[in-house]
């Protein structure tokens, strides 16, 4: 038997309060801008390209790479490679191809495509693959 | 205090190449080569990392070294034994020597069926030997006064024990 009075007192002050639902259409994701796969294809290409590449950039670089989850575009090993030839590091160059056999994984075609784009490269710098050494079976 | 010393001097000697760490277990084998330097970059085979800190072969014979000079050069004029020996100098496994596996797995579950069999043996030995008589109540005579009394008692007559008992015909169902 609550008087009318004091019913009357508690709406007015609910609907005091009214507008604070929150807006439905705003997402709490980041608003960082997302790096396309140009610019990143770009970003890594012109690391390796750096004409005074050190070794230890080489080799940062790489393992960098590799530890994306992604197998890197011809375009940035190729850079790469040539940035082994510029060190002369031709072991470093067939690690790179071997990479990128294991980074592909159960992807068996990404391999023989990466091989068939790089081959004027590899022909060019006379770097070797793994299968034509013999290192690509146990 | 010498007593300590001189086991560990004899033990050094005799079977293990290094009891201790310190250093002057170390003065003390000036023989000793493979100290690993922890504070220094290592060599090591992970194919999440491919490229090592270190080369594996570090100190270079004449020949490896002839090899090294003639990587300076073109690399179209190596042979292929050439650049595998280039290889190998960088990089002790490849990828494939890596990431295959071993037959470990085989030793570690004969292992433990083995010992899991010893044990058994001990369990048997103990219960023929350690342990005393069973209670008895356990015997023929009592269990079988024991069922008749559960039967009489009505022991679980839903779904259970007296369930199962025919009263009609004085037999299981």
């Amino acid at each position: 038997m609550i008087s009318a009075a004091v019913l009357r007192a508690v709406a007015s002050l609910t609907r005091a309060r009214a507008a604070h639902t929150a807006p439905l259409a705003v997402r709490c994701f980041s608003h960082a801008k997302v790096e396309t796969d140009e610019e990143f294809d770009s970003r890594w290409v012109t690391y390796f390209s750096k004409p005074d590449l050190d070794a230890w950039e080489l080799r940062k670089g790489m393992n960098t790479l590799i530890g994306y989850d992604l197998v890197p575009e011809p375009k940035i090993l190729a850079s790469a490679l040539r940035a082994c030839r510029r060190l002369d590091d031709l072991a470093s160059a067939i690690r790179i191809l071997e990479a990128v056999k294991d980074k592909s994984g159960p992807h068996q075609e990404i391999y023989p495509y990466v091989i068939q784009e790089l081959g004027p490269t590899l022909q060019e710098l006379g770097i070797s693959t793994p299968e034509e050494l013999g290192i690509h079976t146990v | 205090m010498l007593a300590s010393r001189a086991l560990v001097r004899g033990l050094q000697s005799g079977f293990w190449r290094r009891v201790s760490t310190s250093s002057g277990a170390r003065a003390a084998h000036p023989h000793d080569v493979d100290v690993l330097d922890c504070s220094a970059p290592q060599y090591n085979n992970r194919p999440d990392t491919p490229w090592p800190d270190v080369p594996f072969v570090r100190n270079l014979s004449a020949e490896q070294k002839k090899l090294k000079e003639k990587e300076k050069g073109p690399w179209t004029q190596l042979t292929k034994e050439e650049k595998l020996a280039i290889y190998r100098l960088t990089h002790e496994l490849s990828f494939p020597e890596m990431n295959k596996g071993s037959k470990e797995w085989m030793t570690v579950l004969g292992g433990i069926f083995y010992f899991l069999g010893f044990t058994a043996l001990l369990v048997w030995w103990q219960r023929v030997y350690v342990y005393g008589d069973v209670p008895h109540t356990f015997s023929q005579e009592w269990v079988e006064k024991q069922t008749q009394m559960m039967i009489d008692m009505r022991v679980n007559p839903v779904q259970g024990f007296s369930n199962k008992w025919d009263y009609e015909k004085k037999q299981w169902k």
